[in-house]
């Protein structure tokens, strides 16, 4: 059972008060949004991908626990500037590891939300108009 | 610094503290080796060692399976899954003993009836009056007979303080109407429905009405014949009994005339290689092997509510959930989910603007031992309905004490402090912010 400093600790309760990149993107290109129907968390992520698959620009958005919400500012941190080939890479343990504390099942699955979203949303173009 | 409100409690309405005593797992430690306060009873309730002794028992001396052997053992199982069902009628007061069904849960018992009465009795255009507080149970069920049927689902809405709006259900029932099922007491915002007066009103207007009792049979005395209801559905496992079992009570007339709805062993009288004739009440409807265990262990748990008494439980929760919302209420920022402590049995949901559920449940139970439910409940269209995602519950029951609200409430400062805003600042990695 992992201790509250270890679950909660300063970097994540950092990356919840103060995300990388909350909002909108005008210039998306691709976006995806999924929630976690058990208890109510979403994340959105929005994509600018170039003609080469690298990532120009991505914001998320969201509501939820501090876990699923400080994963996702941590991980689109972690994969701006990357490429779509480094993000169909990066595998779910590796998302557990960049959140750091140790978790329990029903933990992860906040922690790996934004991660799905993530590697849904370079499937999903934005329809051109779409996003405003 | 002390966080425990000064708040009054009436200790002579509670129950004595020595039947902890009774239930082994209360001296388990959670989270970080801190004593258990088990307030997620609404989920699902712990047992005394006289309900896991007459497991154990049953497993040790009398087990086989029911009805089908003429051996002692099959004959001793037969006698005591039988006299659970006398434990039952005599619960709830059900005139016959074959209108006690034994069913796996509420679920279950739902859905019998609306794959077997609603698919022989609904037609296009019937009305199924549900409300907006209903758990998924009471809602999936009827939202898939009315997609093979074409019957209508209305929701009787709620007043600002989370009660029916019996003005509302009045117009809502009409000779459209066929049946009316609503919770008695609902398991996220805790009202206590005014289910008499529903009962009376839907069969003047010619409708049958089921109960979803899974929240009130454990905690409030229950009479199906006072009541007049036509259906009525609990829980074993919310009751101190094991998962696995529930029962669906129906009047007689109505399971009679209504076609089994799972087919297989025991429920039938005589099998052709094409056709089959049902069984009598109540095997018609306890297709294949029964829960005989936990149905023997429900009974057991039935016995044991009964030696305490339901009204005194009632009057212990009330106790408690009083004393926890005057404290809840208390706390800034705080928005308790449901009506005043009087119209409600023994659970406060609440919700935070800022902070979600998972932190309160989480940190409840690792620092506080307090074991709380986060998220929705199984009540998503309640939860939409008042503009939130999720919430937390604590839910009481006989075991519980004024001093575990009080832990209750030092975690819930304890939250509000951990996760206030700081000024914090993310260490920057991109050049480019
Ligand atoms: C009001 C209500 N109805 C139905 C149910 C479903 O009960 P079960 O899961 O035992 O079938 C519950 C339990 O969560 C409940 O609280």
């Amino acid at each position: 059972m992992p201790s509250e400093e270890e679950l909660y600790q300063e970097h994540i309760l950092d990356h919840y008060e103060d995300p990388f990149h909350r909002g909108h993107l005008t210039s998306a290109t691709h976006a995806h949004e999924d929630k976690n129907p058990l208890c109510g968390d979403v994340v959105r992520i929005e994509l600018e991908l170039n003609d080469e698959g690298k990532i120009k620009n991505v914001y998320f958005d969201g509501q939820g626990c501090v876990i699923s919400q400080a994963s996702a500012s941590m991980l689109i941190e972690e994969m701006y500037g990357k490429t779509i080939d480094d993000i169909k890479a990066f595998t779910a343990e590796e998302m557990l590891a960049l959140y750091g504390p140790r978790l329990t099942p029903n933990r992860q699955k906040c922690c790996l939300l934004s991660w799905k979203v993530l590697q849904s949303a370079v499937h999903s173009p934005v329809a051109s108009g779409d996003e405003n | 610094m002390t966080t425990t409100p000064a708040i009054a409690i009436d200790r002579t309405a509670l129950l004595p503290v020595a039947l902890r005593n009774d239930f082994p797992i209360l001296s388990e430690e959670v989270g970080d080796h801190q004593p258990l306060a088990f307030l997620d009873n609404a989920a699902s309730t712990q047992r005394p060692r006289q309900v896991i002794d007459a497991l154990s028992g049953v497993y040790e001396r009398t087990y086989a399976n029911v009805h089908r052997g003429i051996h002692t053992l099959s004959e001793l199982s037969t006698e005591q899954y039988e006299t659970a069902r006398r434990s039952v009628q005599r619960l709830i007061n059900a005139r016959h003993l074959h209108e006690v069904i034994f069913t796996s849960g509420t679920t279950a018992s739902i859905n019998t009836v609306a794959r077997s009465w609603g698919d022989a009795n609904l037609r296009p255009g019937d009305e199924v009056l549900l409300s907006v507080m209903e758990h998924h149970s009471n809602l999936v069920p009827w939202q898939q007979t009315a997609e093979r049927t074409g019957a209508v689902l209305r929701h009787i809405p709620l007043t600002d303080d989370g009660r029916l709006d019996m003005e509302a259900f009045e117009r809502l029932l009409t000779e459209r109407t066929k049946l009316v099922a609503v919770a008695a007491v609902s398991n996220t915002l805790g009202t206590i429905n005014p289910v008499a007066e529903i009962i009376a009103k839907a069969h003047a207007a010619g409708a049958l009405v089921l109960i979803d009792a899974a929240q009130s049979v454990p905690h409030l005395a229950v009479d199906v014949q006072a009541l007049d209801v036509d259906f009525l559905a609990f829980s074993g496992h919310k009751m101190l009994g094991p998962s696995g079992v529930g029962v669906l009570y129906g009047k007689e007339a109505l399971l009679d005339a209504m076609p089994p709805f799972l087919g297989g062993g025991s429920m039938i009288n005589e099998v052709k290689l094409s056709s089959f004739t049902p069984a009598a009440l109540p095997a018609k409807f306890e297709a294949g092997t029964p829960p005989i265990v936990p149905a023997i262990g429900m009974s057991a748990a039935i016995d044991y509510l009964q030696s305490i008494g339901l009204d005194a439980i009632h009057r212990h929760e009330s106790e408690l959930t009083r004393y926890a919302y005057d404290a809840l209420s208390q706390i800034e920022g705080l928005r308790i989910l449901g009506p005043a402590p009087e119209h409600r049995a023994g659970l406060v949901s609440f919700a935070f603007e800022r902070i979600h559920a998972h932190e309160f449940a989480q940190v409840l139970n690792d620092q506080f031992g307090v074991a709380v439910r986060a998220g929705h409940h199984c009540t998503q269209p309640l939860h939409a309905h008042l503009g939130i995602a999720a919430s937390t519950r604590a839910s009481f029951y006989l075991y519980n004490t004024p001093e575990e609200v009080d832990r209750l409430i030092e975690g819930v400062l304890a939250v509000q402090r951990m996760f206030a805003p700081q000024g914090r600042q993310r260490k920057r990695r991109q050049p480019d912010e």
